[in-house]
């Protein structure tokens, strides 16, 4: 069995599997990749990092024969290679677990596993064949997943080891995974990454694509860093920090969130009183929650995602029924409606600007008057004056810095964090007086992250009211005024950011570490 | 495709080619749409024609001089209201993604009742003819009301709930119609309510066309009722392109989550588009009830709401496009009556009409898709620009 130690970068190895050689991409009007590099090892957890648009994406596309480098050598086992289709790439043992899954949920795991390579015998499906097969794999790669099981009823992480399955039914030694945390609880991490050392121990070769370095960092072997549509630089994850591969995927020193002085004032613009939100079953997603933001306050609400944050959010933006008592000021908006919540200065950035935030095939304008639709300047009696919508779209996109050649072009030809500008910038217009931001800066390049933070904290001083909802725990900590954690829907603990490192808040998120029970 | 150069990344900047070439693109493409679909429906009802032994140049331009001909651009113009206002009643659905397939049955219902009440009552002129179109509105508007409820309260999708709707306002208005509305005519096995008295019929619009110098054949008319459909046009435009409630229409259209979190009321939305729709509706028949029939019987042109839905297909919902689509219609449905004369087949225009929705729809989404990836180009060149 190969060495499951990451051997140092750039040795000449025989064991290296595929190895990528001054591949160049480009499409009309830019360069996606150029001059990449890339050596993937047996039994090697080989990440490949890198912000949104560093090329990533077309990287693998190449690596799995989606698109046809323009230069550039691909090598597997030593011999070169032209993929034309992912048939080719799957043919020369490469496979691909999309971030999105893509299984038939009223068929078995063992019909979801043969779909499209059924073993037969005579014309006639070999079943049992196909059930050894899935069933040895499974064993020896340790995936423990029941071939009779229906895919309906597979939680997440089952589902993400079908695909895996999938691709080494189909004979894959090299496993490209994209993104595979993102869909997963903790829990499911963790036992994603025994099933890879398992896989690793087995030898194969798992190229793994992240945005989180500090999963990035336990669980491979080598590190290579995407800037710019090439690669910068191969580490070893040993003796190189989260910060380091930061800064590396950069290229410059990082932005920090802190936020310098405090600017909380004694005067309370959201109060939330024993708040509870019930599922259809009954099963309470908010559990009595109490709490208050005072104006030039940001109060941080931490929380592994589903323990109730994204149930919380929608009822105070009254999109969801809830009992309990919510004050904007003084006035009781229990009962109010999302548009008289919002037209009372609640602005709102929802954590999927795609689903809740934008109308994607519209124009910049129209999504601004979005959200906004009853106010002036634009509103004028029954019509909408387009002239104001506009004007004041320009502006947003001058001050706020979203990059496009105008107000008229439609949203989706925007970049998500320059999408994710123009709704900040919308959702702070027109003096609002609290600010609910869900995931305020996700899927957003660090440029533009930068950019989100420091609007943030200037609203802040301006005397806005935020209530923050992320998983990006610096983000969290750097940001806020004080924060709480939601577990099972209820507030469990309340830290300061001051003295609480993100170690200490993912432990209280989990429920693992007993933080300072939460008194106010 | 056009031949643009794209200036290389980092290249020496030339602003102008840059900026000009998406406008120049964007106009090339707005023709491109309708030309290719037509080349396409020519094409298809070709092949129909020489399949059925017909010469299909020498049937072409036998519609185009027949279909030119004064007295067939009046019956053209006057058959395309009723096809305008079932269009516009579709797509006013389609503005947020409902599909009001119940048109049929709402006008249907809306003719029957409008012409009783219109017999029924004596009122000066305007007056009279006020009440009838009113009458229709509220049929039509209730009758697809009902979908609506449906809709909001059980969550019944509005695609099924319409067409039911469709067989039972059948079955009511042949109900009605035998059971307490009718009128024998003497002589005649046709049913239908009494006729309007004259106060309540609708004028033609003859005496324009003298004022014009126009004279219209014997027997021939231009129909009143097109001003009515020209004010329907106005009020859809500026309904959807300049109003609150159009673009909140749009938004639940495009998006209902984020329209919800927008603060817009989606269910009361949509109740008042189904309204709207059904409201447009109801006007379908009252052409024919106020200007030429002045009753309604078991002869009353049927079909008009299905046909609607491919005359909004074709005219892309907007109000000038849905104008061409029921003209085009109309006059497709004139000239299989010229046809007849020279032996082919009145089918085949109802062939040339399937053939034109699809290939309109096609061409248009092809379009569509060719549009976002320029735009997504632009505005990566525009970021570039701004970047560099």
């Amino acid at each position: 069995m190969a060495a499951t130690a990451a051997p140092a970068p750039g040795s000449a190895d025989s064991a290296v599997v595929v190895r990528l050689e001054g591949i160049a991409k480009r499409f009309p009007g830019v360069v996606a990749n150029r001059d990449v590099s890339l050596e993937v090892r047996r039994g090697e957890v080989h990440a490949v990092v890198g912000e949104n648009g560093a090329g990533k994406s077309t990287l693998m596309k190449i690596l799995y024969g989606m698109q046809k480098p323009d230069e550039g050598a691909i090598t597997v086992d030593g011999r070169e290679v032209h993929f034309r289709s992912p048939a080719d790439a799957i043919e020369a043992g490469i496979g691909m677990v999309h971030q999105h899954f893509m299984l038939a949920d009223n068929l078995t795991v063992l019909e979801n596993v043969i779909l499209g390579a059924e073993p037969t015998r005579l014309g006639w499906l070999d079943t049992r064949r196909a059930r050894e097969r899935i069933s040895t794999l499974s064993a020896q790669y340790g995936l423990g997943v029941d071939p009779g099981a229906l895919v309906e009823d597979l939680g997440v992480g089952d589902r993400q080891r079908v695909e895996i399955l999938k691709v080494l039914y189909r004979g894959a030694r090299v496993l490209i995974l994209d993104e595979p945390t993102a869909v997963l609880v903790p829990q499911e991490v963790d036992e994603l990454f025994a099933s890879l050392a398992e896989l690793r121990a087995e030898g194969v070769a798992i190229v793994f694509i992240s945005h989180k370095l500090d999963e990035v960092l336990r669980v491979a072997d080598a590190i290579t860093v995407l800037r710019g549509g090439t690669t910068v630089a191969t580490v070893s994850p040993h003796g190189t920090t989260a910060r380091e591969l930061a800064e590396l995927m950069v290229g410059s020193e990082l932005p920090t969130p802190d936020t310098r002085d405090s600017t909380v004032t004694d005067v309370v613009e959201l109060s939330v009183e024993h708040l509870t939100v019930l599922s259809p079953e009954g099963r309470a997603l908010v559990d009595d929650v109490s709490l208050s933001v005072h104006r030039g306050e940001v109060l941080g609400i931490a929380g592994v995602e589903g323990n109730g944050q994204a149930e919380l959010v929608e009822a105070l933006l009254g999109l969801r029924a809830g009992t309990g008592v919510v004050r904007l000021g003084e006035q009781d908006i229990s009962s109010w409606p999302t548009q008289r919540r919002r037209e009372g200065g609640i602005g709102y950035i929802p954590e999927d600007r795609h689903r809740q935030g934008l109308l994607l095939s519209e124009s910049l304008w129209e999504n601004r008057v979005l959200g906004h639709q009853t106010v002036r300047p634009w509103r004028r009696g029954p019509w909408i004056d387009r002239k104001a919508a506009r004007a004041d779209t320009e502006r947003i996109v001058r001050e706020y810095g979203v990059r496009t050649p105008g107000v008229d072009v439609p949203a989706f030809a925007l970049s998500g964090g320059n999408q994710q500008k123009l709704v900040v910038g919308r959702e702070m217009s027109g003096s609002p007086r609290l600010l609910v931001a869900s995931h305020p800066t996700r899927g957003v390049d660090v440029g533009a992250q930068a950019t989100i933070w420091d609007l943030l904290r200037q609203a802040r001083a301006d005397g806005l009211a935020v209530l923050l909802v992320s998983a990006d725990l610096e983000e969290l900590i750097g940001l806020s005024d004080r924060l709480v954690v939601m577990l099972r829907g209820r507030l469990v603990a309340e830290m300061s950011p001051d003295d609480t490192t993100p170690e200490m808040l993912g432990s209280a998120m989990t429920g693992a570490f007993a933080a300072p029970e939460r008194t106010a | 495709m056009t031949t643009t150069v794209e200036a290389p990344p980092g290249g020496a900047p030339e602003r102008t080619s840059r900026v000009a070439a998406p406008l120049g693109r964007r106009v090339l493409l707005a023709v491109a749409a309708p030309l290719a679909a037509a080349v396409f429906a020519l094409l298809v009802s070709s092949v129909a024609l020489l399949a059925s032994g017909n010469p299909p140049l020498e049937v072409y331009s036998k519609m185009l001089t027949d279909g030119t001909q004064l007295r067939s651009v009046l019956i053209t113009i006057n058959n395309a209201v009723p096809l305008y206002l079932a269009g516009v009643a579709v797509a006013i659905g389609f503005r947020m993604a409902l599909f009001n397939i119940g048109v049929e049955g709402q006008y249907a219902l809306a003719a029957l009742l409008a012409a009783s009440v219109g017999a029924a009552v004596q009122l000066p002129g305007a007056l009279h003819i006020g009440l009838v179109l009113l009458v229709a509105i509220a049929v039509g508007a209730s009758w697809a009301g009902v979908a609506a409820v449906l809709k909001v309260t059980r969550g019944v999708s509005e695609v099924i709930s319409t067409i039911l709707l469709n067989v039972i306002a059948a079955g009511i208005a042949a109900f009605l119609l035998a059971e307490h509305l009718q009128k024998r005519v003497e002589g005649s096995n046709n049913s239908a309510t009494p006729p309007l008295p004259e106060s309540a019929r609708f004028p033609n619009l003859n005496g324009l066309l003298d004022g014009l110098g126009i004279t219209a054949p014997q027997g021939t008319n231009l129909g009143g009722f097109v001003l009515v459909a020209i004010v329907v046009g106005v009020l859809y435009w500026v309904l959807v392109n300049r109003s609150l409630f159009g673009f909140e229409m749009k938004a639940v259209g495009i998006n209902p989550f984020a329209a919800r979190a927008s603060g817009v009321h989606t269910k009361r939305t949509t109740v008042i588009t189904l309204l709207l729709s059904g409201g447009v509706a109801g006007l379908v028949g009252l052409a024919q009830v106020l200007g030429t029939s002045y009753s309604y019987g078991l002869s009353f042109t049927a079909g008009l709401g299905f046909t609607g839905i491919g005359v909004a297909l074709l005219g892309r919902n907007s109000p000038i496009g849905i104008a061409f689509a029921a003209l085009l219609f109309a006059f497709l449905e004139r000239s299989s009556s010229t046809l007849q004369f020279i032996d082919v087949p009145t089918e085949i225009y109802v062939i040339m009409q399937g053939a034109i929705v699809l290939s309109v729809v096609v061409a248009y989404e092809a379009v569509r898709r060719i549009a976002a990836t320029q735009a997504e180009r632009a505005v990566r060149h525009a970021t570039e620009e701004i970047a560099a």
